[in-house]
Order: structure tokens, then sequence, then C-alpha cells
């Protein structure tokens, strides 16, 4: 059995917004979410944008305050609660669990070197004494991200999207965290390079042992990437299993309708997809109910009224849905 | 069918600090009425600036090479697109017979002008009409674009719609002055594929209706696969394949247009590694000599690849690729 490094129970994320006569709303923007996430795991979490998923990720790197429910860390070395983290031991989880940010363009400041870029989160942290020491570590960080040492001297400028991407992966991995959120870490790159960062990073997890959550939209990527496939919808968790379990059979008619959504490369298919009207709701204004029920085209009343908790039917493949057992051969078709 | 735009030898140059940047290099292509060409490549491949050049949108430090010819084919006659200067002259083309749309919907609406004022004033400077008329014309079309309770999102402004929705806005936008060619570029790369899969159907649906040409940019040949009658691959601001959808996709000549369709994740095969195109794509500055792929080249043949520049080859009916495996007779 392995073992798990992040566990979330009931976690929720809200954010205070506005301040009408009525006192302040709160959006929720993830909503009661339990996560098992497995040591040396590529863990994958898709949705549409409003899901929810960065802000998950965010909490776990509690770098957005968890306003509900627990959540712990805890890698062999030290277990953490992440809802009480301060002090001295935030600043060790913070070496521990880092961020690859989506827009390699927007995430490099362009007055720094490259070498500079990737050395700063060591000097910030005082992982290194000298100066020898941080070049030392650099190098060999750069190295396992196919940098060499002339990239080293330059400013993000003369690089392409795919290097970018390559720096700022150097630079969250430098101060050897165990715990990495990609959030969309592909999605603002060309096909050609993103197959290249997609097998650097399936690298690194392999020589580091590093744990990756990694967000994404786009179904095909993590379909390729991950062991573990997580998707989210309004701030819930609505389906979650082993990435083949997911596709070979989706249980949640979402998860059904984001792989009809992926645009065929057989020119002759056109169309026949099944696709999703709409748009996700806001969640400033959630529908009651299971979330999904205004655009599921297996509604019935009581997706209306009752919202679905999470099933774990025992075999690993866990889905939030009222009908998952009688709609399983239509969905798997 | 009939040409509708026909780009001729077009090479593009931006003049910099650093020299002159070569961003379209001889390139061609006819587009008919009622046809959608997928334009295809990486970032820096030239895609958007070649689709800027039809409406001669390119900044002023962009120098044409005195061969590039792009005729746009109107009611009223042939038009030399290059040869426009003035602003009015170019009302012909800009927004009248071409529109285009952009990637981010959101930094193509003005912030602070409702979508509905937009709408009318771009109508309004096409043509003769009157603010109630142009306002008639800019409902129906949200209404047609599948956007609910058009009149209500006529008076709001952009950052009140969806991602989904902004897009659809600027579709709607686009298509009022009623245009013989439509330039996508990046429709739907900011979109989720949900609200891609609708705003495809959309398009796809808009061709039917309104008959009219249309340029798709995108680097995701699924999109291409989807909606394209035709497709060209870019490469360094060359075209180096160009044919029928369903040749290029299922019979690809280019060892290029071979590694993008090998680095897309297949759905099919989960097993199947993913093969990226080797290596980064050289700086506009350092143009590689002969043919300009051949850094990246998994099938390099040798000196010949680095030295001359492979011309078209015509592979079958309408399919043409650059690359010298293709180039020699065989015997």
């Amino acid at each position: 059995m392995s073992e798990t490094l992040i566990k979330a129970r009931d976690l929720s994320v809200g954010f205070k917004i506005g301040s009408g006569f009525f006192g302040k709303s709160i959006l929720k923007a993830v909503d009661h979410v339990d996560i098992d996430i497995e040591k040396g795991s590529f863990f994958g979490l898709v949705g549409e944008s409003g899901s929810g998923k960065t802000t998950l990720g965010r909490a776990l790197l509690k770098a957005v305050p968890i306003t509900g429910g627990t959540a712990h860390y805890a890698d062999g070395e030290v277990d953490y609660d992440l809802t009480t983290l301060a002090g001295p031991e935030l600043k060790d989880y913070r070496k521990r669990a880092q961020l690859i940010f989506q827009d390699p363009y927007a995430a490099l400041s362009p007055r720094m070197t490259v070498r500079d870029i990737i050395a700063e989160p060591l000097e910030v942290m005082g992982l290194t004494k000298t100066r020898e020491e941080t070049d030392a570590r650099v190098r060999e960080i750069a190295a396992k991200c196919r940098l060499n040492l002339e990239h080293l001297r330059r400013f993000p400028h003369a690089f392409s999207g795919g290097q970018r991407q390559r720096i700022s992966i150097a630079r969250a991995l430098v101060s050897g965290p165990k715990f990495v959120v990609a959030d969309e870490s592909v999605a603002a790159l060309d096909v050609s390079i993103q197959a290249d960062v997609l097998n650097l990073l399936k690298e690194l997890q392999r020589d580091l042992k590093i744990t990756f959550l990694f967000i994404s939209h786009d179904l095909s990527v993590v379909a390729h990437t991950c062991d573990h496939l997580a998707v989210m919808y309004l701030g819930r968790l609505v389906e979650s299993a082993p990435t083949r379990e997911v596709f070979k059979a989706p249980r949640h008619p979402y998860t059904k309708a984001l792989f009809s959504a992926i645009p065929s490369l057989d020119p002759d298919d056109r169309g026949s997809a099944q696709k999703l009207e709409g748009e996700i709701p806001s969640p400033t204004n959630q529908p009651p109910g299971c979330k999904f029920h205004t655009r599921c085209p297996f509604v019935v009343d009581r997706c209306k009224v009752e919202e679905p908790v999470l099933e774990h039917p025992g075999d690993g493949h866990e889905v939030a849905c009222h009908r998952w057992r009688e709609l399983a051969d239509t969905l798997a078709a | 069918m009939s040409a509708l735009i026909e780009v001729k030898n077009l090479t593009l140059k931006f003049r910099t600090d650093e020299g002159l940047v070569t961003a379209v290099d001889d390139v061609s292509f006819t587009i008919d009425k009622g046809q959608v060409m997928g334009l295809v490549g990486e970032s820096g491949s030239g895609k958007s600036v070649t689709a800027k050049a039809l409406m001669h949108l390119n900044a002023k430090n962009a120098v044409y090479s005195p061969e590039s010819k792009i005729t746009l084919h109107t009611e009223n006659g042939p038009v030399d697109v290059l040869s426009l200067k003035t602003a009015r002259e170019l009302k012909v083309v800009r927004g009248g017979a071409i529109s285009m749309i952009f990637q981010e919907p959101m930094a193509s609406f003005a912030p602070a002008i409702t979508i509905g004022d937009q709408m009318v004033e771009q109508l309004q400077l096409h043509g003769d009409l009157s603010k109630a008329k142009a306002k008639a014309i800019s409902v129906e079309m949200l209404d047609r674009v599948g956007i609910s309770d058009p009149a209500r999102r006529f008076d709001q402004y952009a950052f009140e719609l969806s991602g989904g929705m902004r897009q659809r806005a600027m579709i709607a936008m686009a298509l009022s002055t009623k245009p013989k060619l439509l330039i996508a570029d990046e429709p739907t790369t900011a979109l989720d594929v949900t609200i891609q899969a609708q705003v495809i159907d959309l398009m796809k649906d808009l061709v039917t209706e309104f008959h009219m040409g249309i340029i798709f940019i995108t680097h995701d040949l699924g999109v291409i696969a989807q909606t394209a009658d035709k497709v060209a691959v870019k490469y360094l601001g060359r075209i180096v394949e160009e044919g029928p959808v369903r040749e290029v996709i299922r019979n690809p000549k280019h060892p290029y247009t071979q590694g993008l369709l090998a680095a897309l994740p297949k759905l099919d095969d989960l097993d199947a590694p993913l093969t990226p195109v080797a290596g980064d794509i050289p700086s506009p500055l350092e143009r590689p000599s002969g043919c300009v792929f051949h850094t990246r080249c998994p099938k390099i043949i040798g000196d010949v690849c680095k030295s001359k520049l492979p011309h078209d080859t015509q592979v079958d009916g309408s399919h043409r690729v650059a690359c010298h495996l293709h180039t020699e007779v065989p015997a």
C-alpha cells in the first residue's frame, strides 16, 4: 500500500465578496472536497475555468486560506496540519511544496538572468550558505531541466516558450520540493513543445521522487501523464479514479462531456460528439441540487433538489451522481 | 469555385534594431468563396503576420518584397490590397470585405464602451445606416450567434460577459458587416474545451449560412480537422505543406507535419509515448540556410537540406510539399 502525501477532508475555501445591505456574501470556490494524493503519483485535476481547480491547488500549497475542513501533508519526515500551519513550520513547508505557473512569459522577471531567477528561491529561503554552493545547486537543477551553462547567463527574452517553461520548472524545483503543483503548465505552449515539457515533468517525477498535482483543462494531456484523475465542477469533486478507469468508463456525465468535447483528429468524424450546452454557472449564484443539473443531458427531478455526495463504491472509482449506476452503460459506450 | 483571395509570393520582413527579420517568406495560397483554410504552425511561424498582411494591418516597420501580391476579388472587381495606402482606401478591406476575430476577446473590446455601441459604431462606419437600423442588425447578429437575451447583452460591457459569450459577441461583431473573408486568429485557444466545441459548431454553421471564406489560425490540429477544408502548415515563415485536410492529416508528407501530428496526445492509445518535435524553433534572427527546418528534422538527407531551399512538389492533386525527400525524382 502506498502512502498518502496529501489528505484533505471536507476541504472548503470561501472568499468574502461585496458588502451589501444584507451583509457579506461568501463565494465558495472549493466546496467540501475530499482528496487523497499518493506519494510519488502524478495526480491530475481537471475542470472548466471557474471549477475551483486552481483554488484547490493553492489551498494545498497554503497560498489561500482554508476556510473549512482539514488538510494534512505527511512526507515521512514531517507531518503538517495545513489548516493551522504557521511560523517556522510554514517556512519549512514552502521548501517542500512549490508551484509552477501557467504562463512562462509572465512568470519570469525580464531584468534577471536565468541564473538569478533559478537561484532566487535558494537565497530567499536561506538554503545555501555560499555563492559557490548556490551556483552548484543551480547548475545541477538546470542540467536536469535540460538547460546548459550558456543559457544561465542570458535573460528570459532570449528564450522560446518551451525553454522558458523549463526555466520556471527549474526555479520551482531548486529548493528540492516533495510536492509540486503544476497549474496549466503546458496550456500556453505549442503542441510540439508541450510534449517535450510533459516528458520532462514525468522524468523529474521519477528521478526526484516528486509528487505532482497537475491542473489542466485538457483531458488528452492529463490522460497521457497522470496516474490518477479528479474532475471538478463548481467547487465540487464529481469524479475521482485511476486515469485508465476514467477513460474506459467515465461515471459522471460531466466527465463524459469533457471527453466528447475534445476535437477529433479524424476529419470525417465531425460533429458526432455529444456537446455540452450552456456554460458553467457563476459560483456566486449556484444552482440548487446537483450543481451540474442545469447542463446535464440526463437530469431528473431528484437532481434539481438533492445534491449527490461523492460515493466510494469500493473499486476506487468515486463519483457524485444520483444516476451513475443506471447510466454506467450509456456513459461507457 | 471562384477565388476569393489570392496571395502570391508574399515576403514580409520587419525592420528592427537588430536588422531585417523575415516573418513571411515567399508564401502563396488561394482561398475560394465558402472555403475554410486552416493555417497551422508553432508560435513564431508567421501565421498571424500572414493573416494581418491580408488586411494590410502590420506595423509600420513591415517591409513587403516587390514580388508580393495580394488580390482580393470583390463585386467591383479585383483589389490589389498591398497598393492601398490611406485609411479611406483600406476601408474596403478592413472590416469591409475582411473581418478578423482575435484570440483574446477581452482585449479586443473597449472596456468602457458597451458591446452594442461598438457594434453600431463599426456598422455605421461601413454603411450608410441609421443608428436604429444598425442596432437592429446588431441585436439580430447577437441572437444569431447564440447569445440569449441579446437586447439586454447589447447594453452590457465586455467584462459582464463570460469568456465564451465574449467570443460569440466578437464573432457577431465581425460578421455583422457581412465580410467575404473572416480571419479567425486562434479564436478558441483561450476557451475551455466545452465552449471551444460550441464555438467550432457555430463557425461551421456560419460558413454554410453566409458562404464566406475563413482563415482559421491555430496550433491545434484537432480543431483544424474539425473545421477546415484545406490546411497550410507553416514553419519559420514558409508554407512547408499544403493540401486538402484529409490528405494532410492522414498522409502527411513533410517531416514537420508528421512531427506535429505525432506530438498530439492521442486518446485511443494512452500508452503511446509523446514525441515532441526535437529542439527549439530557431530565432528569426538566425534563420537556418537551406531548408529552414533542417536543424530539427529527424529525416535530414544530407548537405542538400543545409544548403538548398526545397521548392514545392506536387504530391497528389492539390497536395504540395516543400521537402528534399520528395523533390528527388524516383529512379
